[in-house]
Protein backbone atom coordinates (compact mmCIF):
# COMPACT_ATOMS: atom_id res chain seq x y z
CA UNK A 1 0.00 0.00 0.00
CA UNK A 2 1.37 3.22 -0.86
CA UNK A 3 2.11 5.79 1.70
CA UNK A 4 0.27 9.70 1.56
CA UNK A 5 3.13 12.20 0.60
CA UNK A 6 3.05 15.93 1.01
CA UNK A 7 4.88 19.04 0.51
CA UNK A 8 6.11 20.58 4.24
CA UNK A 9 8.88 22.80 3.31
CA UNK A 10 9.58 25.40 0.29
CA UNK A 11 12.62 27.46 -0.48
CA UNK A 12 13.91 29.15 -3.80
CA UNK A 13 16.33 31.28 -5.05
CA UNK A 14 15.00 33.05 -8.31
CA UNK A 15 15.89 35.86 -10.72
CA UNK A 16 12.75 37.60 -9.64
CA UNK A 17 13.18 36.82 -5.91
CA UNK A 18 15.23 35.11 -3.41
CA UNK A 19 13.69 33.85 -0.32
CA UNK A 20 9.90 32.56 -0.17
CA UNK A 21 8.54 36.19 0.97
CA UNK A 22 9.97 38.30 -1.81
CA UNK A 23 9.15 35.57 -4.37
CA UNK A 24 5.73 35.22 -3.75
CA UNK A 25 5.16 39.11 -3.79
CA UNK A 26 7.36 39.18 -7.37
CA UNK A 27 4.88 36.31 -8.73
CA UNK A 28 1.64 37.53 -7.47
CA UNK A 29 2.86 41.29 -8.54
CA UNK A 30 3.95 40.23 -11.68
CA UNK A 31 7.24 41.84 -11.38
CA UNK A 32 10.22 40.48 -13.85
CA UNK A 33 13.35 39.11 -13.01
CA UNK A 34 14.69 38.94 -16.72
CA UNK A 35 17.84 42.18 -16.77
CA UNK A 36 19.70 43.25 -19.12
CA UNK A 37 23.49 41.74 -18.66
CA UNK A 38 26.53 43.56 -19.71
CA UNK A 39 28.58 40.51 -19.16
CA UNK A 40 27.04 38.73 -22.40
CA UNK A 41 26.99 42.17 -24.75
CA UNK A 42 30.90 42.38 -23.82
CA UNK A 43 30.69 38.68 -25.50
CA UNK A 44 28.97 39.52 -28.45
CA UNK A 45 25.89 37.61 -27.60
CA UNK A 46 22.83 37.80 -29.53
CA UNK A 47 20.95 37.66 -26.65
CA UNK A 48 22.20 39.95 -24.14
CA UNK A 49 19.16 39.37 -21.20
CA UNK A 50 18.72 36.88 -18.79
CA UNK A 51 17.65 35.77 -15.63
CA UNK A 52 19.79 35.32 -12.77
CA UNK A 53 19.13 35.43 -8.62
CA UNK A 54 20.20 39.06 -7.09
CA UNK A 55 21.70 37.84 -3.72
CA UNK A 56 22.81 40.11 -1.33
CA UNK A 57 26.52 39.45 -0.04
CA UNK A 58 25.89 39.59 3.32
CA UNK A 59 22.91 36.46 3.13
CA UNK A 60 26.01 33.86 1.93
CA UNK A 61 27.91 33.53 6.10
CA UNK A 62 23.98 33.05 6.58
CA UNK A 63 24.82 29.46 4.43
CA UNK A 64 27.78 28.86 4.59
CA UNK A 65 31.54 28.72 6.38
CA UNK A 66 34.22 31.22 5.43
CA UNK A 67 35.92 28.06 4.04
CA UNK A 68 32.99 26.80 2.08
CA UNK A 69 32.53 30.33 0.45
CA UNK A 70 36.32 30.80 -0.05
CA UNK A 71 37.18 29.53 -3.55
CA UNK A 72 33.23 29.29 -4.21
CA UNK A 73 32.88 29.62 -8.03
CA UNK A 74 29.76 27.47 -8.69
CA UNK A 75 26.69 29.68 -8.61
CA UNK A 76 24.28 26.31 -9.37
CA UNK A 77 25.66 25.32 -5.36
CA UNK A 78 24.86 28.59 -4.44
CA UNK A 79 21.66 28.64 -5.19
CA UNK A 80 21.38 25.36 -4.66
CA UNK A 81 22.04 25.52 -1.25
CA UNK A 82 19.73 28.99 -0.40
CA UNK A 83 16.75 27.52 -1.59
CA UNK A 84 17.53 23.83 -0.32
CA UNK A 85 18.51 24.98 3.33
CA UNK A 86 15.46 27.67 3.44
CA UNK A 87 12.81 24.39 2.10
CA UNK A 88 14.60 22.50 5.03
CA UNK A 89 14.23 25.15 7.84
CA UNK A 90 10.46 26.32 6.47
CA UNK A 91 9.18 22.64 6.80
CA UNK A 92 10.58 23.05 10.59
CA UNK A 93 13.33 20.75 10.58
CA UNK A 94 16.78 20.86 12.47
CA UNK A 95 20.30 20.48 10.78
CA UNK A 96 20.69 17.51 12.97
CA UNK A 97 23.12 16.41 15.23
CA UNK A 98 26.77 16.56 15.27
CA UNK A 99 27.34 12.97 15.15
CA UNK A 100 24.85 11.11 13.87
CA UNK A 101 22.87 11.44 10.15
CA UNK A 102 19.43 11.21 10.13
CA UNK A 103 18.38 8.01 8.48
CA UNK A 104 15.01 8.91 7.28
CA UNK A 105 16.09 11.81 5.62
CA UNK A 106 17.32 12.13 2.26
CA UNK A 107 18.31 14.40 -0.92
CA UNK A 108 17.32 14.42 -4.66
CA UNK A 109 18.49 17.49 -6.37
CA UNK A 110 19.00 17.88 -9.55
CA UNK A 111 20.67 19.67 -11.96
CA UNK A 112 22.17 19.96 -16.09
CA UNK A 113 25.48 20.89 -15.76
CA UNK A 114 27.17 21.73 -12.66
CA UNK A 115 29.86 24.26 -11.61
CA UNK A 116 30.68 25.77 -14.98
CA UNK A 117 33.34 28.96 -13.71
CA UNK A 118 34.85 26.87 -11.32
CA UNK A 119 35.25 24.74 -14.53
CA UNK A 120 36.43 27.15 -16.36
CA UNK A 121 39.47 28.20 -13.83
CA UNK A 122 40.29 24.82 -13.56
CA UNK A 123 40.74 24.29 -17.43
CA UNK A 124 42.35 27.24 -18.17
CA UNK A 125 44.78 26.00 -14.90
CA UNK A 126 45.40 22.83 -16.81
CA UNK A 127 45.87 24.14 -19.70
CA UNK A 128 48.73 26.62 -18.03
CA UNK A 129 50.20 23.53 -17.08
CA UNK A 130 49.54 24.04 -13.30
CA UNK A 131 47.11 21.08 -12.90
CA UNK A 132 49.01 20.71 -9.06
CA UNK A 133 47.94 24.89 -7.92
CA UNK A 134 43.79 23.96 -8.97
CA UNK A 135 43.07 23.64 -4.89
CA UNK A 136 40.86 20.91 -3.53
CA UNK A 137 37.42 22.18 -4.32
CA UNK A 138 37.18 21.59 -7.91
CA UNK A 139 35.97 18.17 -8.28
CA UNK A 140 33.33 19.52 -5.47
CA UNK A 141 32.31 22.28 -7.16
CA UNK A 142 32.29 20.73 -11.18
CA UNK A 143 30.97 17.12 -9.90
CA UNK A 144 27.02 16.78 -11.36
CA UNK A 145 26.29 15.86 -7.31
CA UNK A 146 27.83 18.87 -5.81
CA UNK A 147 24.96 20.77 -4.82
CA UNK A 148 23.29 16.86 -3.49
CA UNK A 149 26.70 16.44 -1.57
CA UNK A 150 27.09 20.01 -0.09
CA UNK A 151 23.48 19.93 0.68
CA UNK A 152 23.73 16.54 2.64
CA UNK A 153 26.96 17.41 4.80
CA UNK A 154 24.72 20.86 6.07
CA UNK A 155 21.68 18.77 6.77
CA UNK A 156 23.09 16.18 7.83
CA UNK A 157 20.74 13.28 5.75
CA UNK A 158 21.49 9.49 5.97
CA UNK A 159 18.97 8.16 3.42
CA UNK A 160 19.34 8.67 -0.48
CA UNK A 161 21.61 11.50 -1.30
CA UNK A 162 21.58 11.71 -5.25
CA UNK A 163 21.51 14.13 -8.23
CA UNK A 164 19.27 13.42 -11.04
CA UNK A 165 19.42 14.89 -14.72
CA UNK A 166 17.25 15.18 -17.61
CA UNK A 167 17.83 18.48 -19.06
CA UNK A 168 14.53 21.37 -18.57
CA UNK A 169 12.49 18.33 -17.26
CA UNK A 170 14.91 17.68 -13.98
CA UNK A 171 13.11 19.94 -10.91
CA UNK A 172 9.47 17.89 -11.99
CA UNK A 173 11.22 14.57 -11.99
CA UNK A 174 13.33 14.88 -8.90
CA UNK A 175 10.37 15.62 -6.81
CA UNK A 176 8.60 12.31 -8.60
CA UNK A 177 11.58 10.12 -7.60
CA UNK A 178 10.97 11.62 -4.74
CA UNK A 179 7.42 11.41 -4.03
CA UNK A 180 8.29 7.35 -4.89
CA UNK A 181 10.86 7.07 -2.46
CA UNK A 182 8.61 8.37 0.62
CA UNK A 183 5.47 6.63 -0.68
CA UNK A 184 7.38 3.06 -0.97
CA UNK A 185 8.68 3.24 2.12
CA UNK A 186 11.97 3.86 1.86
CA UNK A 187 12.62 7.47 3.44
CA UNK A 188 10.24 9.82 5.48
CA UNK A 189 11.51 12.74 4.37
CA UNK A 190 13.15 13.71 1.51
CA UNK A 191 14.85 17.44 0.16
CA UNK A 192 14.13 17.64 -3.81
CA UNK A 193 15.14 20.41 -6.19
CA UNK A 194 17.10 21.35 -8.96
CA UNK A 195 19.26 24.43 -9.66
CA UNK A 196 21.08 25.79 -12.65
CA UNK A 197 24.25 27.89 -13.14
CA UNK A 198 24.23 31.15 -14.70
CA UNK A 199 26.84 32.63 -16.92
CA UNK A 200 27.79 33.10 -20.61
CA UNK A 201 29.09 29.68 -20.58
CA UNK A 202 25.95 27.99 -19.72
CA UNK A 203 23.79 30.16 -21.79
CA UNK A 204 26.22 30.47 -25.22
CA UNK A 205 24.83 26.88 -26.04
CA UNK A 206 21.41 28.09 -26.42
CA UNK A 207 22.59 31.29 -28.39
CA UNK A 208 24.17 29.83 -30.66
CA UNK A 209 21.20 27.48 -31.20
CA UNK A 210 19.39 30.76 -32.38
CA UNK A 211 16.38 29.99 -30.27
CA UNK A 212 17.02 32.97 -27.74
CA UNK A 213 14.96 36.09 -28.53
CA UNK A 214 17.75 38.63 -29.83
CA UNK A 215 15.02 42.05 -30.08
CA UNK A 216 14.45 42.55 -26.67
CA UNK A 217 17.79 43.44 -25.71
CA UNK A 218 16.98 47.21 -24.58
CA UNK A 219 13.24 45.78 -22.98
CA UNK A 220 14.14 42.85 -20.70
CA UNK A 221 11.41 42.50 -18.91
CA UNK A 222 9.11 41.99 -22.29
CA UNK A 223 11.22 39.76 -23.86
CA UNK A 224 9.67 36.02 -22.30
CA UNK A 225 6.36 36.17 -23.76
CA UNK A 226 4.90 32.69 -22.89
CA UNK A 227 1.54 31.83 -24.83
CA UNK A 228 1.73 35.05 -26.63
CA UNK A 229 1.47 35.40 -30.45
CA UNK A 230 5.00 37.45 -30.72
CA UNK A 231 6.75 34.75 -28.68
CA UNK A 232 10.15 34.93 -30.20
CA UNK A 233 12.50 32.00 -28.10
CA UNK A 234 12.79 31.81 -24.72
CA UNK A 235 14.74 33.72 -22.44
CA UNK A 236 17.63 31.66 -20.45
CA UNK A 237 17.16 32.04 -16.38
CA UNK A 238 19.17 30.18 -13.65
CA UNK A 239 18.11 29.91 -9.93
CA UNK A 240 17.35 26.62 -7.60
CA UNK A 241 14.14 25.74 -5.71
CA UNK A 242 13.61 23.01 -3.75
CA UNK A 243 10.64 21.84 -1.35
CA UNK A 244 10.64 18.84 1.31
CA UNK A 245 8.39 16.28 0.70
CA UNK A 246 7.51 14.05 3.35
CA UNK A 247 5.34 10.91 4.53
CA UNK A 248 2.14 12.33 5.64
CA UNK A 249 2.52 10.30 8.53
CA UNK A 250 5.98 12.52 9.98
CA UNK A 251 4.18 15.50 9.09
CA UNK A 252 1.20 15.15 10.84
CA UNK A 253 3.18 13.68 13.90
CA UNK A 254 5.76 16.42 13.83
CA UNK A 255 2.42 18.74 13.62
CA UNK A 256 4.49 20.47 10.19
CA UNK A 257 2.43 22.72 8.18
CA UNK A 258 1.13 21.20 5.08
CA UNK A 259 1.45 23.17 2.09
CA UNK A 260 -0.45 20.34 -0.52
CA UNK A 261 -0.25 16.79 -1.11
CA UNK A 262 1.43 14.95 -4.25
CA UNK A 263 -1.18 12.91 -5.58
CA UNK A 264 1.52 11.04 -8.00
CA UNK A 265 2.46 11.94 -11.59
CA UNK A 266 4.54 10.02 -14.43
CA UNK A 267 7.91 10.45 -16.20
CA UNK A 268 8.29 9.44 -20.14
CA UNK A 269 10.39 10.13 -23.30
CA UNK A 270 9.38 10.18 -26.38
CA UNK A 271 11.70 7.98 -28.06
CA UNK A 272 12.81 10.80 -30.34
CA UNK A 273 10.34 8.75 -32.70
CA UNK A 274 6.99 9.91 -34.01
CA UNK A 275 7.92 13.84 -34.33
CA UNK A 276 10.20 13.96 -31.28
CA UNK A 277 13.94 14.74 -31.73
CA UNK A 278 16.77 15.73 -29.08
CA UNK A 279 15.19 19.14 -28.85
CA UNK A 280 11.41 18.83 -30.31
CA UNK A 281 8.93 16.42 -28.38
CA UNK A 282 6.59 13.71 -29.57
CA UNK A 283 3.04 15.07 -29.09
CA UNK A 284 2.12 11.50 -28.70
CA UNK A 285 4.30 11.10 -25.18
CA UNK A 286 3.38 14.05 -23.90
CA UNK A 287 -0.18 13.53 -24.11
CA UNK A 288 0.68 9.84 -22.49
CA UNK A 289 2.46 11.47 -19.76
CA UNK A 290 -0.52 13.97 -18.69
CA UNK A 291 -2.46 10.89 -18.83
CA UNK A 292 -0.57 8.72 -16.77
CA UNK A 293 -0.16 10.87 -14.26
CA UNK A 294 -4.10 11.94 -14.28
CA UNK A 295 -4.10 8.50 -13.93
CA UNK A 296 -1.41 7.55 -11.60
CA UNK A 297 -2.92 10.24 -9.26
CA UNK A 298 -6.76 8.13 -9.27
CA UNK A 299 -8.29 11.58 -10.94
CA UNK A 300 -10.03 12.15 -13.91
CA UNK A 301 -8.53 15.10 -16.19
CA UNK A 302 -12.04 16.90 -15.09
CA UNK A 303 -10.69 17.05 -11.74
CA UNK A 304 -8.04 19.22 -12.82
CA UNK A 305 -9.10 22.87 -12.37
CA UNK A 306 -5.30 24.65 -12.59
CA UNK A 307 -2.22 23.75 -14.82
CA UNK A 308 0.91 25.11 -15.12
CA UNK A 309 2.92 24.50 -18.31
CA UNK A 310 6.09 24.04 -19.26
CA UNK A 311 5.56 27.15 -21.96
CA UNK A 312 8.85 28.65 -22.94
CA UNK A 313 7.82 31.11 -25.35
CA UNK A 314 8.93 29.53 -28.17
CA UNK A 315 6.12 28.44 -31.57
CA UNK A 316 5.68 25.45 -29.60
CA UNK A 317 3.74 26.89 -27.05
CA UNK A 318 0.69 26.29 -29.21
CA UNK A 319 1.63 23.07 -29.56
CA UNK A 320 2.16 21.90 -26.14
CA UNK A 321 -1.83 23.32 -25.80
CA UNK A 322 -2.96 21.40 -28.39
CA UNK A 323 -1.57 18.41 -26.39
CA UNK A 324 -2.83 19.37 -23.04
CA UNK A 325 -6.10 19.91 -24.41
CA UNK A 326 -5.48 16.31 -26.30
CA UNK A 327 -4.70 14.77 -22.92
CA UNK A 328 -7.15 15.78 -20.99
CA UNK A 329 -10.19 16.03 -23.68
CA UNK A 330 -11.12 19.65 -22.83
CA UNK A 331 -10.91 22.87 -24.27
CA UNK A 332 -12.46 26.52 -24.63
CA UNK A 333 -14.64 27.59 -21.56
CA UNK A 334 -13.76 23.87 -20.35
CA UNK A 335 -10.20 24.04 -20.13
CA UNK A 336 -9.11 24.81 -16.54
CA UNK A 337 -7.05 27.90 -15.83
CA UNK A 338 -3.36 27.49 -17.17
CA UNK A 339 -0.31 29.64 -16.31
CA UNK A 340 3.65 29.88 -17.11
CA UNK A 341 6.34 31.32 -14.85
CA UNK A 342 8.67 31.41 -17.44
CA UNK A 343 7.15 35.00 -18.79
CA UNK A 344 8.54 36.75 -15.13
CA UNK A 345 11.67 34.36 -14.53
CA UNK A 346 12.55 33.24 -18.11
CA UNK A 347 13.53 29.74 -18.50
CA UNK A 348 15.67 28.50 -15.63
CA UNK A 349 16.74 25.06 -17.52
CA UNK A 350 17.16 22.59 -14.96
CA UNK A 351 16.07 24.62 -12.12
CA UNK A 352 12.77 25.38 -14.07
CA UNK A 353 10.42 22.77 -13.22
CA UNK A 354 11.81 22.52 -9.60
CA UNK A 355 11.15 26.84 -9.25
CA UNK A 356 7.60 26.64 -10.97
CA UNK A 357 6.66 24.12 -8.91
CA UNK A 358 7.61 25.43 -6.29
CA UNK A 359 5.17 28.41 -7.05
CA UNK A 360 2.45 26.63 -8.12
CA UNK A 361 2.36 24.60 -4.84
CA UNK A 362 2.48 28.77 -3.28
CA UNK A 363 -0.91 29.20 -5.25
CA UNK A 364 -2.31 26.81 -2.51
CA UNK A 365 -1.70 28.98 0.53
CA UNK A 366 -2.47 32.50 -1.40
CA UNK A 367 -5.41 31.13 -3.02
CA UNK A 368 -4.34 32.55 -6.12
CA UNK A 369 -3.53 31.88 -9.37
CA UNK A 370 -0.59 33.51 -10.73
CA UNK A 371 -0.49 35.57 -14.27
CA UNK A 372 1.26 35.40 -16.88
CA UNK A 373 3.21 37.76 -18.01
CA UNK A 374 3.47 39.51 -21.45
CA UNK A 375 0.74 37.46 -22.48
CA UNK A 376 -1.23 40.08 -23.71
CA UNK A 377 -1.11 39.25 -27.30
CA UNK A 378 -2.41 35.21 -26.70
CA UNK A 379 -1.54 33.53 -30.14
CA UNK A 380 -4.58 33.11 -32.14
CA UNK A 381 -3.82 29.35 -32.42
CA UNK A 382 -4.08 28.89 -28.55
CA UNK A 383 -6.98 31.11 -28.48
CA UNK A 384 -8.62 28.84 -30.70
CA UNK A 385 -8.38 26.15 -27.95
CA UNK A 386 -8.61 27.86 -24.65
CA UNK A 387 -10.93 30.64 -23.74
CA UNK A 388 -8.81 33.83 -23.17
CA UNK A 389 -10.49 34.26 -19.87
CA UNK A 390 -8.60 30.84 -18.58
CA UNK A 391 -5.47 31.89 -19.05
CA UNK A 392 -4.86 35.10 -17.04
CA UNK A 393 -2.77 37.89 -17.29
CA UNK A 394 -2.49 39.60 -13.76
CA UNK A 395 -2.80 37.16 -10.65
CA UNK A 396 -6.34 36.18 -9.81
CA UNK A 397 -8.20 34.94 -6.91
CA UNK A 398 -9.21 31.05 -7.15
CA UNK A 399 -8.90 28.20 -5.06
CA UNK A 400 -7.14 25.51 -6.65
CA UNK A 401 -8.20 22.14 -5.64
CA UNK A 402 -5.78 20.05 -7.91
CA UNK A 403 -3.04 21.47 -9.86
CA UNK A 404 -1.52 20.02 -12.98
CA UNK A 405 2.93 20.39 -13.72
CA UNK A 406 4.75 19.62 -16.30
CA UNK A 407 7.99 20.03 -17.56
CA UNK A 408 9.50 18.74 -21.08
CA UNK A 409 13.22 18.64 -21.84
CA UNK A 410 15.88 17.89 -24.01
CA UNK A 411 16.23 14.43 -24.72
CA UNK A 412 12.30 14.22 -25.47
CA UNK A 413 11.96 13.76 -21.73
CA UNK A 414 8.47 14.60 -19.75
CA UNK A 415 7.67 14.86 -16.47
CA UNK A 416 3.60 15.72 -15.24
CA UNK A 417 2.99 15.57 -11.58
CA UNK A 418 -0.22 16.64 -9.95
CA UNK A 419 -0.73 18.56 -6.75
CA UNK A 420 -3.82 18.29 -4.32
CA UNK A 421 -4.91 20.93 -1.88
CA UNK A 422 -4.36 19.19 1.51
CA UNK B 1 60.54 38.20 8.60
CA UNK B 2 61.20 36.77 11.72
CA UNK B 3 60.56 33.24 12.78
CA UNK B 4 57.78 34.46 15.15
CA UNK B 5 56.44 36.56 12.26
CA UNK B 6 56.02 33.58 9.88
CA UNK B 7 54.84 31.74 12.89
CA UNK B 8 52.17 33.90 13.04
CA UNK B 9 51.97 34.04 9.35
CA UNK B 10 51.20 30.28 9.23
CA UNK B 11 49.01 30.51 11.76
CA UNK B 12 46.49 32.92 10.13
CA UNK B 13 46.88 30.76 6.89
CA UNK B 14 45.85 27.31 8.79
CA UNK B 15 42.45 29.75 10.85
CA UNK B 16 39.94 29.45 8.42
CA UNK B 17 40.85 25.42 8.11
CA UNK B 18 40.08 24.69 11.27
CA UNK B 19 36.78 22.74 12.53
CA UNK B 20 33.98 24.53 14.53
CA UNK B 21 35.06 23.29 17.75
CA UNK B 22 38.87 24.04 17.46
CA UNK B 23 40.61 27.68 18.13
CA UNK B 24 43.38 29.17 16.28
CA UNK B 25 44.70 29.10 20.10
CA UNK B 26 44.89 25.55 19.83
CA UNK B 27 47.70 25.99 17.55
CA UNK B 28 50.96 25.16 18.91
CA UNK B 29 54.33 24.43 17.33
CA UNK B 30 53.65 20.50 18.04
CA UNK B 31 50.38 20.38 16.52
CA UNK B 32 49.79 17.84 14.11
CA UNK B 33 47.75 19.33 11.29
CA UNK B 34 45.64 16.41 11.10
CA UNK B 35 45.23 14.10 14.04
CA UNK B 36 45.09 17.04 16.64
CA UNK B 37 43.79 20.42 14.68
CA UNK B 38 41.46 17.90 12.85
CA UNK B 39 41.93 19.60 9.97
CA UNK B 40 40.14 17.71 6.66
CA UNK B 41 42.79 16.02 4.96
CA UNK B 42 41.79 17.09 1.30
CA UNK B 43 42.54 21.05 2.82
CA UNK B 44 46.14 20.04 3.15
CA UNK B 45 46.49 20.58 -0.13
CA UNK B 46 45.38 24.20 0.41
CA UNK B 47 47.26 24.94 2.48
CA UNK B 48 50.25 24.14 1.07
CA UNK B 49 49.03 26.68 -1.97
CA UNK B 50 48.11 29.19 0.68
CA UNK B 51 52.02 29.12 1.51
CA UNK B 52 53.30 29.03 -1.51
CA UNK B 53 51.38 32.22 -2.08
CA UNK B 54 52.40 34.27 1.38
CA UNK B 55 55.73 33.42 1.24
CA UNK B 56 56.52 33.33 -2.51
CA UNK B 57 57.93 30.04 -2.66
CA UNK B 58 57.18 26.62 -4.17
CA UNK B 59 56.96 23.50 -2.71
CA UNK B 60 57.59 20.27 -3.93
CA UNK B 61 55.18 16.87 -3.50
CA UNK B 62 58.16 15.58 -1.30
CA UNK B 63 57.86 18.42 1.15
CA UNK B 64 54.14 18.05 1.71
CA UNK B 65 54.58 14.36 2.34
CA UNK B 66 57.21 15.88 5.06
CA UNK B 67 54.53 18.11 6.44
CA UNK B 68 52.67 16.75 9.39
CA UNK B 69 53.38 19.27 12.53
CA UNK B 70 53.16 22.91 12.52
CA UNK B 71 57.28 22.63 13.39
CA UNK B 72 57.19 20.78 10.28
CA UNK B 73 55.78 23.35 8.24
CA UNK B 74 58.07 25.87 8.97
CA UNK B 75 61.66 23.97 9.12
CA UNK B 76 60.36 23.63 5.58
CA UNK B 77 59.28 27.38 4.76
CA UNK B 78 62.77 28.17 6.37
CA UNK B 79 64.81 25.98 4.00
CA UNK B 80 63.05 27.21 1.20
CA UNK B 81 63.34 31.03 2.30
CA UNK B 82 67.14 30.49 3.05
CA UNK B 83 68.10 28.71 -0.17
CA UNK B 84 66.16 31.45 -2.56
Amino acid sequence: MARRVVVTGLGVCAPNGVGLPAFTKAMDEGLSGIRFMPQLKALEFACQIAGQPQIPENRLPEYFTPLQLRDMNATGIVYGVLAGKDAWQDAGLSEGQADAPDWDSGIIFGTGTLGVDKFREAILKVDAKNVRRLGSTVVLQTMASGVSAYLGGMLGCGNQVTTNSSACTTGTEGILMAFERIASGQAERMLTGSCSDSGPYVWGGFDAMRILPRNYNDRPEAASRPMSASASGFVPGSGAGAMVLESLESATARGAHIYAEVLGGAVNSGGQRGGGSMTAPNSEAVQRCIQQAVAHAGIGPSDIDTVNGHLTATTKDALEIENWAKALGRSGKHFPLINSFKGAIGHCLAAAGSIECVASVLQFKENKVFGTMNAEDLHPDIEKMVDSNYIPQKTRAHRTEILAKASFGFGDVNACIIFKRY
Amino acid sequence: MSQEARYQKLKEIVSIYLPEDVSVNDITLKSYFLDELNINSANLVDIVLDVEDEFDILLENDDMDGMKTVEDALKIIDAKLTRS
